[in-house]
């Protein structure tokens, strides 16, 4: 049954003391046969399987996920969303993630707080106003709501911000105005109960020990479930990928890194818009609830620890700190890693591979939270129709032969 | 964040090193032979395992000699360090302590710190 939250359920709810809402999803015991897996419960992957169902017609699908749903990187991510990158390629997958985002707390039904606060990503010295004057410009063509601020257009934005007196001054800033944030375990728990209404079994505390395959054609996946048959699965594992590429024997160009984020202590609202700096590494957003998010670099080897150096946390700090006097005496409340997934490219994997019915959505290294919606919108049609989405296509694992590579590097506005 | 033993210079502190990636990674010896998929292996594609994994580390802030470590990538511990040009320890050398693909191992797993039991 569709379950329809509005101001009337909220009322009627409680008036029962709140006990009466029904579970957002079933826990299922996984069938013998899927006509897809999907392996991992982000949100790529509860996407993935929700717009198979609804826009492919597809019944017979699971997610499988080793943990609980949005345990992973969907639920340690500093959820910011933005779609200023350089090249076409990405313009148009970012914007059509945007372009979901819009819409998506209407169309679940489920309030993600998407808040579309803009984003400010900063220039310090020469280079940086050149390569960012450029982007804004690729974005301008691409029809994305760039522009470039000056000193002043920034300190209107963020009074708070000191731009002059610091070793790196803040020369100007790239600002997308439709950019913003919003709730990621949100995003993950309206895409598990869509995809569930339509019949999707989500599967959690059960991990994928292999992929089998045989004579080149994916079989299905060995589980601490026991063996589950299909003959298309979609791996969304993030940090994990080579991991599970391994055991059906692919290599993929992915080197996994812990990436922090640490939130501080609630404070009244001070700064309404997201600011990013690539050159002296800062990032930071605050959250409903007045916490300050930030966001740190990735770690410079390769690790599968979910907690990262302290180090690169100091840095981080540092820098926020002399961009923001006015933080200097808060207290950090909480700090946290994630394993993230890192291309040579900085740009994702959206792919077919060797093996028949073997898909990978994965490579989005430091910002995949962004493009959850439209990430999982084509992957989806790539399983589908075992074929990629105009959108998705230039973004094949083919390319790391042929040398038709996406580097975003600059606009992935994460040291790494 | 743990400390690395410098083959040169003793125990420091990791952030004194950078990372160079995975050790013993061969160039092609015929390059003029091989075709666009061997190079794109070479050139792109590297070991990401989780648990024992052969690395070069450089002491950058101390005496920016490069050298191979061994460390288990499920826990940051460092099982060998070894000097440039020695032979690599075989990998039999070590536990693998991961039991499954994605699997945690018995210490040092996700947020907790390595501690010895």
């Amino acid at each position: 049954m569709k379950k329809k939250y509005s101001i009337f359920s909220l009322v009627k709810n409680s008036l029962s003391d709140n006990q009466n809402w029904k579970k957002m999803w079933r826990n299922p015991d996984p069938r013998k046969f899927y006509d897809v897996i999907i392996v991992g419960g982000g949100g790529h992957g509860l996407g993935t399987a929700y717009y198979l169902a609804k826009e492919h017609g597809l019944k017979n699908i699971a997610v499988i996920e080793k943990g609980w749903l949005g345990g992973g990187n969907t639920g340690r991510n500093t959820t910011i969303i933005r779609s200023n990158y350089l090249w076409d390629e990405s313009a148009h997958l970012y914007e059509h993630s945007l372009k979901l985002w819009e819409n998506l707390s209407s169309e679940l039904n489920y309030n993600i707080m998407f808040s579309q606060r803009g984003v400010l990503n900063l220039a310090h010295n020469e280079h940086d106003v050149k390569e960012i004057r450029r982007r804004v410009s690729a974005n301008k063509l691409n029809g994305i709501d760039s522009e470039w601020v000056d000193p002043n257009q920034i300190k209107k934005l963020v009074p708070i911000m000191n731009t002059e007196n610091c070793r790196y001054p803040v020369l100007g800033a790239s600002y997308q105005p439709r950019a913003g944030v919003a709730r990621h375990d949100a995003v993950a728990w309206g895409y598990a109960m869509r995809a569930d209404e339509l019949g999707v079994d989500i599967i959690q505390n059960c991990e994928v020990k292999k992929i089998r395959t045989a004579k080149g054609k994916v079989q299905g996946v060995e589980t601490s479930k026991g063996f589950i048959r299909s003959n298309r699965v979609g791996v969304v594992a993030s940090g994990h990928t080579s991991v599970l590429a391994a055991t059906a024997g692919i290599k993929l160009p992915l080197q996994s890194k812990a990436l922090q984020a640490l939130v501080s202590e609630p404070i009244k609202p001070v700064i309404n818009t997201v600011v990013m700096s690539n050159a002296v590494h800062a990032y930071v957003s605050q959250s409903d609830k007045g916490e300050l998010v930030i966001g740190a670099g990735t770690d410079g080897y390769n690790s599968y620890t979910q907690r990262g150096g302290y180090n690169i946390i100091e840095d981080t700090i540092r820098a926020i700190v002399e961009l923001y006097p006015i933080f200097g005496k808060m207290k950090m409340l909480r700090q946290w890693g994630g394993i993230v997934d890192i291309t040579p490219d900085a740009s994702p994997i959206l792919s077919k591979c060797e093996v028949e019915g073997l898909y990978f959505n994965c490579g989005w290294g430091t910002g995949g939270f962004k493009a959850t919606p439209g990430s999982a919108n084509v992957f989806a049609h790539t399983i589908a129709k075992n074929k990629a989405h105009k959108i998705n296509a230039p973004f094949s694992v083919d390319r790391f032969v042929s040398g038709r590579l996406v580097d975003e590097h600059g606009a992935a506005a994460v040291a790494h | 964040m743990f400390t690395i033993r410098c083959p040169y210079c003793g125990e420091r502190d990791q952030s004194e090193f950078s990372n160079g990636g995975e050790a013993h990674v061969a160039r092609p010896k015929d390059p003029e032979q091989i075709n666009d998929r061997e190079w794109s292996e070479y050139v792109f594609i590297r070991a990401n395992p989780k648990g024992i994994y052969y690395e070069r580390w450089v002491h950058t802030h101390g005496c920016k000699k490069w050298f191979n470590a061994v460390r288990n990538t499920s826990t940051d511990e460092i099982l060998k360090v070894y000097k440039m040009g020695e032979t690599p320890p075989p990998l039999k050398e070590f536990k693998n302590t991961i039991k499954t693909p994605s699997g945690e191992p018995d210490v040092g797993s996700g947020n907790f710190s390595v501690k010895k039991p």
